[in-house]
């Protein structure tokens, strides 16, 4: 699961994507976006590793290393989680619905 | 301490906004979300301009601390009830240098904003007002702070206990996977630290996790008790977090917050550093 970048999603300068391995997402609920939400991203392990809140669109990113993440959402809408494999650098992107 | 004197659930602080002797303060890790809603009367801290010195690379010292709470309107009687953002890290952070700068009444909102947020608790984006005050802060106390030479020979030691998570410690990323990892000095640990991620002491809202608990958490990594402990993390806040839980709520005698953390030892010339996952 590696998409081509969006550029919708506002990476900070000097991010070099042949070098960091960036998770990028958005937080649904019935396909609507939530913005807010906490996402916690936990390493292979289950093991939490970083959290962050979701932007008013919903949208999320983490700066990680390559490997099997799980990115688990809570918010006012419910929780949810979902597993994203990212086996190298680059921009790696997916969806958590929430219920 | 105990608990009950270290922690206020939403719960209180709900039925408390706006009583006069408790003050609220709202420090965040993104300085700007106080500004998208905070709870009815608190004050903002800006913990990069307001917590750190603006030229050294330090810690504000005791008069810099004092003039701070004088203009925000914080007594030396005033309860103060710190919140914010990302598990309340940074919260904890400034609650350890109100501990260092002697304040008498502090406490920590558990949960920070996350619960609150969860709750669906009252946020307003009204301007908060308080008038200036005189406020006397104590010199530092230096029995809660560890400086990098003291660090250095509790290897082997004392206690050492790295909050980071796994993939600090064992020097895969450089930095919290929330930020860039832009960082240039080396990776790693110091030699003879355990690994207990400051989240393990938290439930997934952001609360404590009960004594039962922690204290399970703690013997199980294999932190002795009767020994001296220093907590350290990148940057020090994360570890203050763990300083909160280890001398505060379970009331260890001796426990230390390295605040230059990982960010300095990490920098300095010829010092020991151990790769991996730990003894």
């Amino acid at each position: 699961m590696c998409a081509a970048p969006d550029q919708a999603v506002a990476l900070p300068p000097n991010t070099d994507l042949n070098r960091e391995t960036v998770l990028t997402g958005r937080v649904l609920a019935g396909g609507q976006p939530v913005g807010g939400a906490f996402v916690r991203l936990l390493d292979g392990t289950g093991e939490f590793t970083a959290e962050v809140v979701a932007s008013a669109s919903g949208d999320f990113r983490f700066f990680a290393a390559p490997g099997t993440w799980t990115l688990r959402a809570l918010s006012r809408a419910g929780n949810g989680e979902t597993v994203l494999n990212a086996q190298a650098p680059g921009l790696h992107t997916t969806e958590v619905m929430v219920a | 301490m105990s608990r009950q004197d270290v922690l206020v659930t939403a719960e209180w602080a709900e039925k408390n906004l706006g009583t006069d002797g408790i003050v609220f303060l709202e420090v965040d890790e993104d300085t700007t979300a106080y500004d998208g809603g905070h709870l009815p009367g608190a004050v903002r801290v800006n913990w990069t301009t307001e917590l750190q010195d603006p030229v050294r690379r330090d810690i504000v010292d005791s008069a810099r601390f004092a003039a701070l709470l004088s203009a925000k309107g914080v007594g030396n009687d005033d309860t103060v009830v710190l919140y914010g953002g990302n598990n309340n890290w940074f919260a904890a952070y400034a609650y350890w240098q109100f501990k260092l700068y002697g304040h008498a009444d502090v406490k920590l909102l558990d949960g920070g904003r996350k619960k609150w947020e969860l709750d669906g608790r009252t946020l307003t984006t009204d301007a908060t007002e308080r008038p200036t005050v005189t406020y006397t802060a104590k010199d530092a106390d230096l029995s809660i702070r560890a400086f990098r030479d003291e660090v250095i020979a509790a290897i082997d030691t004392k206690n050492l206990v790295d909050v980071r998570s796994p993939d600090e410690f064992s020097g895969k990323i450089l930095a919290p996977a929330h930020l860039p990892q832009e960082q240039s000095q080396r990776p790693g640990h110091i030699p003879s630290a355990i690994n207990i991620p400051w989240s393990k002491a938290a439930n997934e809202d952001g609360t404590f996790k009960s004594d039962e608990d922690l204290t399970k958490l703690y013997g199980d990594a294999g932190l002795e008790e009767g020994r001296a402990t220093i907590a350290y993390c990148r940057i020090g806040e994360r570890s203050s977090h763990t300083w909160v839980v280890l001398h505060e709520l379970l009331g260890h005698a001796d426990v230390k917050n390295y605040d230059g953390s990982w960010t300095e030892y990490g920098s300095l010339i010829g010092v020991p550093i151990e790769l991996g996952s730990g003894r």
